[in-house]
């Protein structure tokens, strides 16, 4: 018994000895600026934040501790990140960002990965003042969202622009007499497909088009087979699928197996990553998904070439451009303002223009109008092929087969 | 022993009371590990309530927490219904589905239950998901209200009250004293007079009751409700193991069981972002390996040792 007795308060003071220490490191260091970042290592999301945000945020924190941290009126300071795991869950976000806030006593956060985790935190953040520049976060509760959260950006655009982008870009091909207007629809049963699908419907059909084939399939579905063979015995003559990472992948691999023959392929959520085209290689090819980049220019080629040396990944061809954005915006909002003031950084980020490797971004309520909204796996890069104020569209080819 | 019938209660409401003041001294980051004590101290608890005594574990606490979320996410950003309707709605609706669950499963002794209550949440996530796809449509489920992290603890506290006074009724009452003799031996029971599926399912009910209506409280915080969130196989096995450190044979037993999980959950967390579950799986095997009765089951003994 009394060895028991002499464990348990080993185990306690072990424990009050961790938080101890944990507390006393975050005490020091007064010449650098601290900032947090709470985003998914584990869980749901974690797949996609290990590609688009943490590479990004790690990216840019050595590249501006490689020039010799931000540049303040009282000198330069480097960045000290403190980083969380939310574990996917929106109850270990909101206790991370509090913690960031009142215990660590971070001088800027980073934006979530996700719209749900952005919206859950929204409150947090205005509460405290930082500025929150969200990216992986779509919706068309935006103009409501900001006017409730004054420090609330979003970068990525609108559910209903998404929809219009594939729309614009079959109406164009429809019109050119590539596709007819036989459209097979599916969408994973779960908030954004639904949200896409329930959207998609009726902006289809005032453009024209039928809707041959509408189908749901539930989130985690293994085998997609189905699904796909109803879409082929429905004759379409495009393939929209309103769906996420995993079955993104699944559904390419039937429509190779089913040799789905339409010209206009298009599903959302991850096909811009490059482990898409890695794991069909050229059979992709002419596929659309959401999202795309102009590669061609010489800021975009820099960062991926920057990207890949100092993190070792490559860059998605969406998001993760946009994920850098939005740290070029908050880097130059410190250096504007020279100080670590919360208010006057936001102040800053509403009132000026920023120069990205997207260009020149400009919040209007709070909203940045400039985003891409469609692109194309175009031999082996996924071009943009349709914007909301970006230049740099290629024009969208036909799918010819899978191989 | 007599003196004290009433000592226990009393001593109850004056930690209740106590309580209700957490949000006035404590900050965010404080607030937020009090909501998710609150939480989980109302899951665990009224959980305890029926597996505790029938020794039926239930795997269902994400379903029920989930209807209560998600109702109230459609309910709000679909419909434009009021947040406190569906704080009386989607108990009710949970109510009615535990008590269906209940008459068509608590035949089940044993795993069999185990094993349908863990596939319920993913089942149920499934139907509405397809009810909503197919019938209803949405437009994103938001959760926009005004609600402070101290007004949901407040609320959350209040549900705590009442499921302490129902556990507390129930302990004297001729219904709990029928779920322990389930819980000994059914055969007995059954023989004995008592319609043994009656009393499970009533109390099963309050269970499903319970779940829902902390799943609608909690849901604001969210604001924005994904289905496979609110509907987690993650917080039904949290809530048993919760239940099960405290002690699920007294009433206040899960209560000394989610505090200092919760706490040593964070303190994990902060020491080690990037190897959680490890440090979480070794803190498993230690607590099954020196308390294996629970916290409950150590404070009684000490108290006995004492009293002697």
């Amino acid at each position: 018994m009394i060895r028991r007795n002499v464990l348990k308060v080993l185990a306690s003071t072990s424990i009050a000895a961790v938080t101890g220490l944990t507390m006393t490191f975050g005490a020091f260091a007064a010449d650098t600026i601290k900032i947090g970042a709470v985003a998914p290592k584990t869980g749901p999301l974690a797949g996609g934040a290990v590609i688009t945000q943490w590479p990004n945020v790690e990216l840019w924190v050595k590249q501006v501790n490689a020039r010799g941290g931000l540049k303040l009126k009282d000198g330069q300071k480097m960045i000290e990140l403190i980083e969380y795991d939310d574990k996917t869950n929106p109850a270990e976000h909101i206790k991370a960002v509090q913690r960031l806030a009142t215990q660590d006593k971070v001088d800027f956060i980073i934006a979530p990965y996700g719209t749900g985790f952005n919206v859950a935190a929204a409150p947090i953040y205005a509460k405290y003042g930082y500025p929150q520049i969200a990216v992986s976060a779509i919706s068309d509760k935006i103009e409501e969202l900001t006017e409730r959260y004054p420090t609330l950006f979003f970068t990525l655009g609108t559910t209903t622009s998404f929809v219009e982008g594939v729309r614009d870009i079959l109406v164009k091909m429809k019109d050119e007499g590539k596709i007819g207007n036989k459209i097979a629809m599916v969408n994973v049963a779960d908030a954004f497909g639904i949200e896409l699908a329930d959207a998609a419907r009726p902006i289809f059909k005032d453009a024209g088009f039928e809707l041959v084939y509408d189908k749901s399939y539930p989130l985690g579905t293994p085998d997609l087979s189905p699904v796909m063979k109803g879409a082929k015995a429905s004759n379409p003559d495009a393939f929209v699928a309103w769906s996420y990472p995993p079955d993104t992948f699944a559904l390419a691999e039937q429509a190779i197996i089913e040799n789905l023959d339409v010209k206009a392929y298009y599903s959302a959520v991850a096909t811009c990553f490059p482990a898409f085209a890695g794991k069909f290689g050229s059979k992709i090819n002419g596929v659309l998904g959401a999202g795309g980049v102009d590669p061609t220019t010489e800021k975009m080629m820099s960062y991926r070439a920057e990207h890949e040396k100092l993190t070792g990944k490559v860059p998605d061809y969406w998001a993760s451009a946009n994920t850098y954005v939005s740290l070029q915006i908050l880097e130059q909002a410190i250096e504007g303002v020279g100080s670590t003031d919360k208010a006057a950084v936001t102040e800053f980020i509403k009132s000026n223009t920023f120069d990205t490797i997207m260009g020149d971004i400009k919040f209007e309520n709070q909203f940045s109008n400039k985003f891409w909204t469609v692109g194309q796996w175009q031999d082996g890069v996924f071009k943009g092929v349709s914007s909301i104020n970006v230049d740099g569209a290629v024009p969208v080819v036909e799918k010819s087969g899978w191989n | 022993m007599s003196e004290m019938k009433w000592g226990w209660p009393v001593i109850g409401a004056a930690l209740f009371l106590l309580s209700a003041f957490i949000p006035l001294i404590a900050d965010g980051y404080w607030m937020s590990i009090a909501v998710t004590i609150a939480m989980y101290t109302a899951l665990a608890t009224s959980w305890a309530l029926f597996s505790g005594p029938t020794h039926y574990i239930s795997l269902a606490s994400g379903a029920f927490f989930g209807i209560g979320g998600y109702l109230v996410a459609t309910a709000m950003s679909d419909y434009d219904l009021s947040f406190w309707l569906m704080l009386v709605v989607a108990p009710l609706v949970s109510a009615l589905v535990a008590a269906l669950i209940g008459f068509a499963t608590l035949r089940l002794s044993g795993v069999y239950f185990v094993i349908f209550t863990l596939g319920l949440a993913e089942m149920i996530r499934n139907l509405v998901s397809w009810v909503q796809n197919n019938f209803l449509g949405s437009r994103g489920l938001y959760v926009l209200t005004d609600f402070t992290e101290a007004h949901i603890y407040w609320m959350l506290l209040v549900v705590c009250l009442v499921i302490f006074v129902f556990g507390w009724w129930l302990s004297r009452s001729r219904l709990g004293f029928a779920l322990k003799i389930i819980g000994n031996d059914e055969e007995v029971a059954k023989h004995v007079g008592i319609n043994t599926a009656l009393a499970k399912v009533l109390v099963f009910t309050t269970t499903g009751f319970f779940g829902a209506l902390v799943g609608v409280i909690i849901a604001p915080r969210y604001s924005y409700i994904e289905p496979n969130q609110v509907f987690s196989p993650e917080l039904s096995f949290m809530v048993v193991i919760m239940a099960l450190l405290g002690g699920a044979h007294r009433l206040w037993g899960p209560l000394v069981g989610v505090i200092p999980f919760a706490l040593v959950w964070e303190t994990i967390t902060i020491a080690f972002p990037n190897s959680t579950t490890f440090f979480l799986g070794l803190a498993f095997l230690f607590i099954v390996y020196f308390i294996p009765h629970g916290f409950a089951g150590l404070i009684e003994k000490h108290w006995l040792r004492l009293r002697s």
